[in-house]
């Protein structure tokens, strides 16, 4: 497949060739949210920020077409609530990466730790190195792709979207999980509660082959396993409809 | 929420500057606990002096008296080290006697450690006051640990701080809660161990107490943890020559470890490590959830 992108800075094709001036902003000279207003009130542009030394909230909320470099590990829910423009993180992030992202993209060349592209509705997560616990809890339909391993209870209650996991996934695999693609290349230490393994059809391999581009990684599409859905909790049987809609009369 | 952090250094070189390294990082766990602190510091000492350090919170006690008559209890010479509402009691007597005996005679009193390594000192306020109050910066040493408190369940109260000891040299820190510590803490004191508050905490220190006493290893004693302690948590434990770090297997309460040749470090949060000497050069990595992982010095 597709060559692993070099690049470090996520930039549409089109911009390079009329190069911006990149905004540098020094963590240790600037507050947080100096840098984050900042990013709020940029309507286009680059920027560099250096000296995160592990500060929370880095890059959140922004909607924009700007790109953000960070040069340096991150703590909590760095570039929460994600849209439209690219974050590139240097380095790890801790709890919440781009949770809640709605569009554009997150890359990180490190690992995350709990909870990267929770509840995502869109958009692109990258992590280049392992995610803990839980990455793509509740995922809504965004596009996960974890260079090395996830932890346990990924994505958990997932509702649309795709995770894809170059390494090895954690116990309890998608448990709970209403629709939602895993692609996996290594082991499932298990599968939770109503996942179970699915078969690759020339569509999943056309999406599996995209999202591996898309994240600049080499890798065989042939060589990852499906798993998903097996629609079998209570919420899934017509049954229990009647129960549901009295209730809500109720 | 809480902070926890633990700092134990693999050579000599960084030794002198323990307690401004701790400082440091227990400063920038001050957002997750700024209503109490505290801290444990592991300082090599003689093995054959036991100190026991105590609290006498809002208290003027009489040191040299309660010193003195812990010298006929024991039948050995006591020296006495106060620091504002602290006092490091120095004996080549029986620590764990000597622990018991203050416990007993004086209920109004915390007795926060004993052991021939280990100082414990906690206090309600901002944790740098904690640190600068307590000379944290000043102390050299092996390995430290240290807590930032932010009450949610109980008062803003010294005895409800962290680290907690209840056996020689061993402490722990803890962020999370436990919920079968009732049960627990019945059936520890059974088995002769002595508790002061009613804190869940100080029982997952009073266990592993009780399983080192045994004769478990560090290791051992954590691997029955695991099946005994219901609840959540991420643990920092100091023990005489080691340290150790244990999450539960839903690992809700954060946690990360940076490694060096020269030392490894383990916060909260990331920030926590960032100022710690060649931190950019660390192996960085996050606990796997009921995984034990140890270090130890030898002897």
């Amino acid at each position: 497949m597709g060559a692993r992108a070099g690049c470090h800075l996520h930039v549409d094709p089109g911009r390079v060739s009329a190069p911006r001036p990149v905004t540098d902003v020094d963590l240790a000279e600037t507050s947080l949210r100096d840098l984050n207003r900042m990013l709020h009130q940029a309507r286009q542009g680059s920027f560099r920020v250096l000296n995160p030394r592990g500060a929370h909230a880095v890059a959140c909320g922004i909607d924009t077409d700007i790109t953000v470099e960070v040069r340096g590990s991150v703590g909590y829910y760095c570039a929460g609530m994600h849209q439209k423009g690219s974050v590139h993180v240097d380095g790890n992030a801790s709890t919440g990466l781009a949770e809640n992202i709605m569009s554009g993209t997150v890359r990180i060349t490190g690992s995350a730790t709990m909870s990267a592209g929770a509840t995502g509705h869109g958009g692109l997560v990258v992590i280049e190195g392992n995610a803990g616990a839980r990455c793509g809890i509740s995922m809504k339909g965004v596009d996960i792709v974890v260079g090395g391993n996830v932890g346990h209870m990924s994505a958990f209650m997932a509702q649309a979207g795709n995770l894809v996991v170059l390494g090895d996934a954690g116990a309890d695999l998608g448990d709970s999980i209403y629709e939602a693609n895993l692609y996996v290349r290594g082991e499932v230490a298990s599968l939770g509660a109503d996942a179970i393994r699915k078969d690759m059809r020339p569509e999943h391999v056309r999406t599996l082959s995209g999202l591996l581009d898309s994240a600049g990684m080499d890798a065989d599409p042939g060589d990852f396993k499906r798993y998903g859905t097996a629609r079998s909790l209570y919420n899934f049987h017509i049954d229990d409809i009647d129960a549901e809609v009295a209730g809500r009369a109720g | 929420m809480c902070g926890i952090v633990g700092l134990f250094l693999k050579t000599e070189r960084f030794q002198p500057r323990l307690g401004e390294l701790t400082a440091s990082m227990l400063h920038e766990m001050r957002d997750r606990g700024p209503d109490s602190a505290g801290f444990a510091i592991y300082d090599q000492g003689r093995a054959e002096v036991t100190r026991i350090t105590v609290l006498a919170e809002g208290q003027r006690p009489d040191w040299s008296r309660t010193g003195a008559n812990l010298e006929t209890v024991l039948d050995a010479e006591v020296t006495v080290r106060p620091i504002r509402d602290h006092a490091v009691l120095e004996t080549p007597g029986d620590g764990g006697r000597a622990r018991q005996w203050l416990i007993d005679n004086f209920p109004e009193l915390d007795v926060l450690s004993y052991g021939s390594q280990i100082e414990i000192y906690k206090a309600v306020g901002d944790p740098d006051l904690v640190a600068i109050n307590y000379e944290l910066r000043a102390r050299s040493g092996t390995h430290a640990l240290a807590h930032t408190r932010m009450a949610t369940e109980s008062a803003v109260t010294t005895n409800g701080s962290h680290p907690f000891a209840t056996g020689a040299d061993t402490c722990l820190v803890h962020n999370g809660s436990l919920s079968n510590y009732n049960w627990l803490r019945t059936r520890l004191e059974r088995q002769g161990e002595i508790f002061q508050t009613e804190n869940d905490s100080e029982v997952a220190a009073g266990y592993l107490a009780w399983r080192l006493r045994e004769g478990d290893s560090i290791k051992e004693a954590l691997e029955r943890a695991l099946v005994a302690l219901d609840g959540f948590f991420t643990f920092a434990i100091g023990i005489e020559n080691g340290f150790a770090i244990l999450r539960d297997p839903i690992a809700c309460k954060p946690a990360i470890v940076a490694e060096t040749d020269d030392w490894v470090a383990m916060s909260s949060e990331y920030r926590s490590i960032t100022h710690l000497p060649d931190s950019g050069h660390a192996s960085v990595w996050e606990p796997a959830p009921g995984v034990i992982y140890t270090w130890t010095r030898a002897a």
